[in-house]
């Protein structure tokens, strides 16, 4: 649920690129810190409202820790479920735009044919200034 | 303490290399005061590119700079790289969007063949290794302009790796020696632009328009090999002048079509790196050099007096001339990659590798994209040497002029005159000119037809060296006259009548016993100055060279 729409001001790239598992949860922990919801909800501006929740996301993470049990060493990795398909290649002709009065009507607010939106940096508030959310 | 200035010389649109101080990174051989008054300023060149501190302290430490560039050209194509709509620069806002550019649900990205024939171009004009398989990824990130929340790049396994890009450093005692340099190319990627934000500071928003969203990019990383500003703009000098030769990005800077960051940090020799900032906001070649400059004295200083270095973005401020932090609280990103799942792997083949029955339009075959490749300017500049017998730096001002190569090679077409004497005039007296008056050579009231005119009546010996000048300065003035009806109307020609020449060389003798008698008792050069009396006599239409073979005649006789 979003209880508050917030933008994350800067989109800035500061350092190298991130390998596909950037927080990766201590293994088998099973539990979720504070820290990592608050880095969680950072990141996808989900709003992990209550303990089910966080509950629930340790029941996922469990879930799908189940394939550690599978051996794949020497097992070359898939890129994904598409990887032997053939990428369609579209020729360079212009065939769509001039939409603008039909995308404008997805907005709540609009401005001259601009779509408006909330002026950048805003940051989310910290976990401690927020209200308390019950935790163990 | 200043920081290093780059001073722009010559009121020229063309931002031209002339360092000042002891800042730049290819030391001078007069370490104060620019001493030039030409267009290009001296330097010559360090066997180490250093910087030393404005004020050396006990033991002087020098100081050297790593520069790594990140570089985002726009594809020049029709349609976005994964929607049909248009790519265009200016249109009414949200017009060029279509269902998949605005992120509504159920859209699904399409490749364009064209975006991913640049990439292979580009890839190949740049000495790269071009992935037969690359990957398309997910970058995460929240911001107005990014509908989606994520922008699709490549991440992975980028399309092209491992190139170099060669250019070129003038340095030498007048600027006349061309040093080549290389900087390594990490790789190049495919990935789609964002849409553009307008702040509203006034009512706190923020407007938002998507034409932007979507058009293809090249993003193009060098290594950090570069050590100062004048490296780095000359690097991206050099790059914009191959995609423009490619055709796979017109490169224009102002227009947003280039855009580059830079991260910058410095070291003492021998030790580890320093902390790295990345510099943003850079949208003019000249600009880069300042910022890149400013950022490395910054650094300095900042060490230099027992500070440290944050790992952040900065922005500079062109009016101001230096960069500013962009208060970054939120610390490293993580943009959560993952490869895109509607896209499959993008496969390349090669000659070998073709499939028999292939559609052509569904396969991009690298080794026939090889075989078209146009001139690189690197190539066109050799050339040029070759078949019009210039000077390596006379190429590259040719080049480095947008619209001058084109220029000169239609009045080499139009005249008889010898290609030197077209290559002095070019990028001496027309190049002089448009930069007085600050102009591009597209403004230029001369035209090719009108200078290849001008160079014949010159190479037919109708009007004198001195004489064609005049007629040249005329010809500026946009009344629409041809060189021969300047000629005529100023009565420039030169005196075909050797009998009224010799009459005028006889009367000037008489008239000047003393310079004669000065002659004959054997001063040579007294000789000078009664050709010179000749030639104001008949008004600059005589050939001095004829002037004096008379007057020499007449005085041994």
């Amino acid at each position: 649920m979003w209880s508050r729409l917030v933008w994350l001001g800067l989109r800035a790239p500061l350092g190298g690129r991130q390998g596909f598992t950037s927080k990766a949860d201590p293994q088998g922990s099973g539990r979720i810190t504070a820290q990592v919801i608050e880095h969680l909800e950072r990141l996808a501006l989900v709003d992990f409202g209550s303990r089910e929740a966080v509950a629930r996301l340790e029941k996922a993470i469990a879930f799908a820790d189940r394939l550690r049990a599978v051996d794949t060493d020497g097992v070359e990795p898939m890129e994904s479920v598409l990887e032997d398909r053939c990428l369609y290649l579209r020729s360079d002709n212009v065939v769509e735009g001039n939409c603008a009065d039909e995308l404008l009507q997805n907005s709540h607010r609009v401005v001259e044919e601009y779509f408006v939106a909330p002026p950048g940096n805003i940051s989310l508030p910290k976990r401690d200034e927020q209200e308390p959310f019950p935790h163990s | 303490m200043a920081a290093p200035m780059l001073r722009w010389v010559g009121r020229g649109r063309r931002w031209t290399f002339a360092q000042v101080d002891g800042g730049s990174c290819h030391r001078r051989e007069a370490p104060t005061g620019f001493t030039s008054n030409r267009i290009r300023g001296q330097s010559s060149v360090a066997q180490q590119p250093l910087y030393t501190t404005q004020k050396p302290r006990k033991g002087e430490h020098k100081w050297a700079a790593v520069v790594g560039l990140e570089i985002h050209a726009q594809i020049s194509s029709n349609s976005k790289l994964f929607s049909g709509s248009q790519v265009r620069f200016s249109a009414p806002p949200n017009s060029l969007v279509s269902f998949f550019d605005a992120s509504l649900p159920g859209t699904l990205p399409v490749l364009n063949r064209r975006c991913v024939e640049a990439a292979v171009m580009t890839g190949l004009a740049l000495n790269c290794h071009i992935n037969k398989k690359s990957l398309f990824d997910r970058k995460h990130y929240f911001y107005a302009d990014l509908p989606a929340g994520y922008q699709i790049t490549q991440q992975r396994l980028p399309i092209a790796v491992n190139g170099s890009l060669t250019y070129g450093i003038c340095a030498g005692k007048k600027q006349s020696q061309v040093i080549p340099k290389t900087v390594r190319i990490k790789q190049i990627q495919l990935e789609q632009d964002s849409g553009k934000s307008l702040h509203d500071d006034l009512r706190s928003q923020t407007l938002i328009d998507l034409n932007r969203a979507g058009v293809g990019l090249l993003e193009v990383v060098l290594e950090p090999d570069l050590s100062c500003g004048e490296e780095a703009a000359t690097a991206v000098r050099e790059l914009q002048l191959i995609l423009q030769a490619l055709g796979t990005s017109q490169a224009n800077m102002a227009e947003g079509q280039l855009r580059v960051d830079a991260n910058i940090s410095v070291h003492h020799p021998g030790e580890p790196l320093g902390v790295r900032t990345e510099v943003k906001n850079l949208n003019s070649i000249r600009f880069l050099a300042k910022a890149i400059d400013y950022e490395i004295q910054r650094q300095i200083n900042e060490l230099e007096n027992g500070g440290e270095i944050l790992n952040e973005t900065r922005s500079f401020h062109y009016q101001l001339g230096c960069t500013m932090s962009m208060r970054d609280k939120e610390g490293k990103q993580d943009y959560r990659f993952m490869p895109e799942p509607n896209l499959p792997p993008l496969v390349l083949y090669d000659a070998t590798s073709l499939p028999a029955d292939a559609d052509p339009q569904q396969v991009i075959n690298i080794d026939q994209i090889r075989e078209t490749l146009p001139e690189l300017p690197s190539v066109t500049r050799e050339r040029l040497v070759q078949q019009y017998g210039m000077l390596l730096e006379h190429s590259f001002t040719l080049l480095n002029e947008v619209g001058l190569l084109e220029f000169f090679q239609n009045v080499i077409k139009e005249t008889r005159a010898e290609p030197k004497k077209v290559t002095s005039w070019v990028l001496n007296t027309f190049l002089g000119y448009l930069k007085q008056q600050n102009l591009a050579v597209s403004e230029s009231p001369v035209t090719p037809s009108a200078l290849a005119e001008l160079l014949d009546l010159l190479d037919s010996r109708t009007i004198s060296s001195a004489a064609a000048k005049q007629v040249f300065e005329e010809m500026w003035k946009r009344e629409g006259k041809t060189p021969g009806q300047i000629v005529s109307e100023k009565q420039l020609e030169l005196m075909e009548d050797r009998g009224a020449l010799e009459q005028l060389c006889h009367s000037m003798m008489e008239a000047h016993p003393q310079v004669v008698m000065d002659l004959k008792e054997g001063n040579p050069r007294a000789i000078n100055k009664l050709i010179g009396l000749v030639r104001k006599a008949t008004q600059n239409r005589a050939d001095p060279a004829m002037i004096k073979e008379i007057l020499e005649k007449k005085l041994s006789s």
